[in-house]
């Protein structure tokens, strides 16, 4: 019983908590992305750097923070400094909108242009994050940095291994999930939400009805920002601020959003998920659990590890290649190729 | 002077022009339906009336008003109703979200008009929560109707209604837009189904190359040789 | 002003307005870094003529360029590098079972694809063969690997190459970019354009990952110095009678004299690559296989309808693309004389070529190759002009104030910034590029 206990609590500490957080942190980058594409009807290249930019402001806002004294008690001080980096990072998109998309969006360029134009924006934020904060590690996170240690789950339970539950996790699923409520709500609710998924379902029947289109464009980039920036801290906080990581996430993000569907919020989410998990699951080192749960005389040769963790992307890219070969509206049927 | 008067359109696309000096007019309560040959215009000549395209020569008047200069989505809140005849309802939304959409313009509160629709369509009443993609033909036509009577127009404008409808599902959708127009609302239909259509039609324009061939009561329309033999099937 | 750009400047004068920037370059720097700066550029034009080739012919949107430059790099490094005896003693049988053993994995589960009906039982069939015929195959693979890189890490640490002269890796790299860009395409070619882009840029990163940690084959992260070089080294050339004469004659320093001659061969080697390319492309663009390619291109729908193959076509022009690629990765590392799998960078490298593309004027080879010159010209002199900028700017600031240093140090990515701004402005003011395509409207950028 004790063996099964401790493969559990090695398997929950390795593999089903960070996968639930890194899920949380890739389904709100990739609702960002699948809002964008949905409404704005192409695939935003510059995400990942929008939530580098959002977490650049953050972490700037954040030392001023930590200078002036002021402290959130065992909770990071960078929280305190979210609002600010959304109002930012929203003005930001909105200044791009205006003088990048909206022209080609007036005259109806192909997809393919604003992707484009979406490369320019990203090695745009690329220069001003490096130029601004630099292109090495930052570091920001203060406050309690465990709700409970490995130590002290293992005293209090008796058992050999033991889970560790930091604050930047519990942070992470918290977060995520009133966000996606709230977001949910105001898709499915309001009546703005409704004329947003309107408009991504059928733009001419929208515009008919008198569904305002600046309205709608000007909110899907006060939400594709929001969600960015707020994914980006999260991320900072719970695995380090480097500006390159936040390129390098594109592809899983893209992934996320294509496995559940490019356009659906839903699909966002349960993509999330199903990459982070597939990433974590096939790069784990099984050993340990093995050897708890296995009969006593085998003893597993080497990691027991299907893949090693350098190849972590490409098993985001694995899956996407075959959801799209498979099913290229994705598990929840968004937009289709 | 009729309640909608489009007079002398003349005009297409771009290039070369569809309609040449082609007048409709529609009075309240009344139905009045566009029929002819493939490519005589009849779409064109509602997406004319509607702003969906520019004329180069001719006015439109709706009330009195020449709204000539006003986008489609303005004609809407003067009291334009349009149903297009394709892509006509948001797939992936309920029922009831659908025709909350067509009142998308409206501050006031809409159930009452809500109950009209359901009280019209009562397979609508039953179906609403679910997602206009999963009904079958005849009934997304009910909610694309549906969707354009949210808006309380005065002028309810349908472009080819029954394109693709099993002939009982025709029937009752013709049944309804009677009902409709008792309501005082003046209904304009483009239709491939000429004769059905002049069969409840107050007014007939039958269009030949953009412009206008006949033009005469339904009945008429239906008793006059040159119109069965050419058009009618004999 | 597009009129008249059009008119007034035309190739010839943009070509010309480079070798200018190039000549001063020369004149005011050095001409030992305007000749790098050549050699790199005419680099930067092949990989933009081999993306040209696949988005101007066919409109394919390849975001993973990187990855088949890096296979060309590594052929340079398979190639020319002298073998370690040692690494093949210990570990080469391992390494050759395990490629056997995932050849007879595959063979075995394209039979069994192709004799089992369509359904769960054939699903579950190949899943179990390929992940069985995985398992067994790592037996014998983390061994082996273990076993190489144990010898002499510091130096070797790998199998090492085949010992053959390095320029023969041009054509071998254009072949390995070729082989990948054959499977790849097989699998994704049939995707829409932002959905190939994000394919493709996977499928980079994943080369990219197997070059970077698979040390067994390539050293890794260590990096692989010293390639033999296919021109004679500096140092030698110094040591040469006719150059110490020469540089008497024409007032140089010996050192720069032999600098700046084994860099015109280099230039010269990579010209005539590029002049041969060039013509290829242009051959192929006029011939009825041009032909027919523009027509698909310009209405998929129509030739398809016709009975074109439009996939297979697509794949070859995306075959023959990457191998372009693949060739001036070669030669990159040729030049460079290192194989450094953390300098694929995608920003530095990707994305560049992308807006080199587009500014020079999409579907266009000609103006590929300009855009190729002028985007890596300015990439490279953005950073001196950048610190200079920032120094005039900061003049006024006291010579140990934070901010002084903070600007100085971001000079370098002032660069990024303007690339970015570049790519915006060109894509609004003048979609078609410097050099638009004047016959042949250029793929679908404008409708």
């Amino acid at each position: 019983m004790d063996d099964i206990l401790n493969a559990l609590a090695l398997f929950t500490n390795f593999v089903l908590l960070p996968a639930a957080v890194y899920g949380s942190q890739l389904a709100l980058g990739a609702l960002g992305v699948t809002l964008v594409y949905g409404i704005l009807r192409f695939s935003n290249f510059a995400h990942g750097d929008t939530m580098a930019f959002g977490t650049m402001i953050a972490i700037l806002f954040t030392w001023w923070l930590q200078a002036q004294g002021v402290s959130l008690g065992f909770l990071p001080t960078a929280l305190l400094a979210i609002p600010v980096a959304v109002l930012v990072t929203v003005g930001f998109a909105l200044l791009s909108d205006r003088w990048v998309y909206r022209y080609h969006r007036v005259k109806k360029a192909p997809a393919v242009v604003f992707l484009i134009c979406s490369v320019g924006v990203m090695f745009l934020l690329n220069g001003i994050v490096r130029f601004v904060i630099g292109p090495g590690e930052q570091h920001f996170v203060d406050g309690e940095r465990f709700i409970f240690t490995v130590a002290q789950f293992r005293e209090f339970t008796g058992l050999e291994r033991g889970i560790a539950f930091r604050t930047s996790q519990a942070l992470t699923l918290v977060s995520a999930l009133v966000i996606v409520v709230a977001l949910f709500w105001f898709l499915e609710r309001s009546r703005t939400g409704k004329s947003m998924r309107a408009y991504s379902d059928n733009e001419n029947l929208a515009l008919l009805s008198g569904i305002n289109p600046e309205r709608v464009v000007l909110i899907t980039w006060v939400l594709a920002a929001a969600l960015a920036t707020v994914a980006g801290v999260l991320y900072g906080l719970d695995k380090g601020f480097r500006p390159f990581t936040y390129f390098q996430l594109l592809l899983p993000i893209f992934a996320a959003a294509i496995v559940g569907g490019l356009g659906s919020p839903l699909g966002a989410i349960a993509g999330g998920f199903i990459v982070a998990f597939s990433e974590v699951l096939v790069t784990y080192a099984y050993r340990q659990v093995l050897d708890y749960l296995g009969p006593e005389a085998w003893e597993p040769v080497g990691l027991m590890q299907l893949l090693s963790t350098d190849y972590k992307f490409a098993v985001s890219f694995v899956i996407l290649v075959l959801v799209l070969l498979i099913r290229p509206t994705g598990l929840f049927g968004g937009k289709s190729v | 002077m009729s309640f909608l008067i489009a007079e002398h359109m003349t005009g297409g696309y771009g290039g070369s022009d569809i309609l040449h000096d082609c007048t409709i007019a529609v009075e309240q309560g009344q139905i009045a339906v566009i029929v002819g040959p493939n490519g005589a215009g009849k779409s064109t000549a509602m997406k004319a009336i509607f702003g969906l395209l520019n004329l180069r020569h001719g006015q439109v008047r709706f009330n009195g008003e020449d709204i000539g200069a006003l986008s489609p989505q303005q004609r809407v809140l003067k009291g334009m109703g349009f149903v297009p005849q394709t892509h006509n309802v948001f797939t992936s939304m309920s029922v009831e979200e659908n025709l909350e959409m067509g009142a998308f313009i409206r501050r006031d509160d809409i159930r009452h008009s809500l109950e009209q629709v359901y009280a019209l369509f009562p397979v609508l009443k039953e179906k609403r929560r679910q997602p206009a993609g999963q009904l079958s033909g005849g009934q997304r036509q009910q909610v694309a109707v549906g969707r354009a009577l949210m808006t309380q127009p005065k002028l309810l404008m349908l472009d080819e209604p029954t394109a693709g409808v099993s002939p009982i599902v025709m029937d009752e959708l013709f049944d309804r837009i009677i009902e409709v127009a008792r309501s005082g609302i003046a209904i304009l239909m483009v239709e491939q189904n000429a004769r059905q259509a002049l069969n409840i039609a107050d007014k007939g324009y039958v269009l030949v190359q953009g412009s206008n061939r006949y033009t005469d009561s339904g009945a008429a329309l239906l008793a006059n040789p040159e119109v069965r033999r050419t058009f009618l099937g004999g | 002003m597009n009129a008249w750009l059009n008119r007034y400047i035309g190739a010839p004068t943009l070509f010309g307005l480079m070798g200018l920037a190039l000549v001063l370059v020369g004149v005011l720097q050095s001409w030992s870094l305007a000749l790098t700066i050549a050699i790199y550029c005419v680099i930067g034009a092949i990989m933009a003529l081999g993306l040209n080739v696949q988005w101007g012919y066919a409109g394919l949107f390849n975001v993973g360029l990187m990855g088949f430059a890096a296979l060309g790099g590594i052929a340079a490094v398979l190639v020319s590098m002298p073998p370690t005896p040692e690494a093949w003693q210990a570990g080469g049988s391992g390494i050759i079972a395990s490629v056997l053993l995932s050849l007879a994995t595959l063979a075995v589960a394209l039979l069994v694809y192709q004799r089992m009906r369509r359904g769960r039982a054939r699903m579950w069939a190949m899943v179990l063969i390929l992940l069985g015929g995985y398992l067994i195959t790592r037996q014998f693979f983390d061994p082996a690997v273990e076993l190489i890189e144990a010898v002499n890490p510091a130096a070797t640490g790998y199998l090492g190459g085949a010992g053959l002269p390095i320029m023969l890796s041009w054509v071998v790299g254009g072949f390995f970019a070729a082989g990948a860009a054959w499977l790849i395409g097989k699998i994704t070619l049939g995707l829409r354009s932002d959905y190939l882009a994000i394919a493709t840029l996977g499928i980079a990163e994943i080369i990219l990952s197997v070059l970077r940690f698979e040390e067994w084959l390539t050293r890794g992260v260590n990096n692989v110095n010293g390639l033999p070089r296919p021109l004679p080294q500096e140092i030698d050339l110094q040591q040469t009678a006719w150059v110490q004469e020469w540089a008497l004659r024409l007032g140089t320093t010996v050192p720069d004299l032999a600098s700046i001659t084994v860099k015109l061969g280099y230039l010269g080697l990579a010209l005539g690559v590029l002049l041969l390319l060039f013509w290829l492309a242009q051959s192929a663009i006029h011939s009825p296989w041009g032909r027919m390619m523009r027509a698909i291109r310009d209405n998929e729908t129509a030739a398809e309808a016709m009975g074109k193959d439009v996939t297979g076509r697509h794949l070859q022009v995306f075959v023959l693309g990457s191998a372009i690629i693949g060739v001036a990765g070669a030669m990159l590392v040729t030049i460079d004389g290192q194989f450094t799998p953390n300098a694929y960078n995608p920003l530095r490298f990707t994305f560049l070529i992308w807006v080199m593309v587009i500014v020079g004027g999409s579907g266009n080879n000609l103006g590929a190759i300009l855009g190729g010159f002028l985007i890596w010209f300015f990439w490279v002199q953005a950073e001196p002009i950048g610190l200079w900028f920032m120094d005039v700017v900061t003049g006024t600031l006291p010579a140990e104030s934070w901010l002084r240093a903070h600007l100085l140090e971001g000079a370098a990515h002032i660069r990024l910034m303007v690339m970015g701004m570049i790519l915006l402005l060109v894509l609004r003011f003048r979609p078609h590029g410097l050099i638009p395509e004047r016959s042949e409207r250029p793929h679908s950028l404008r409708r």
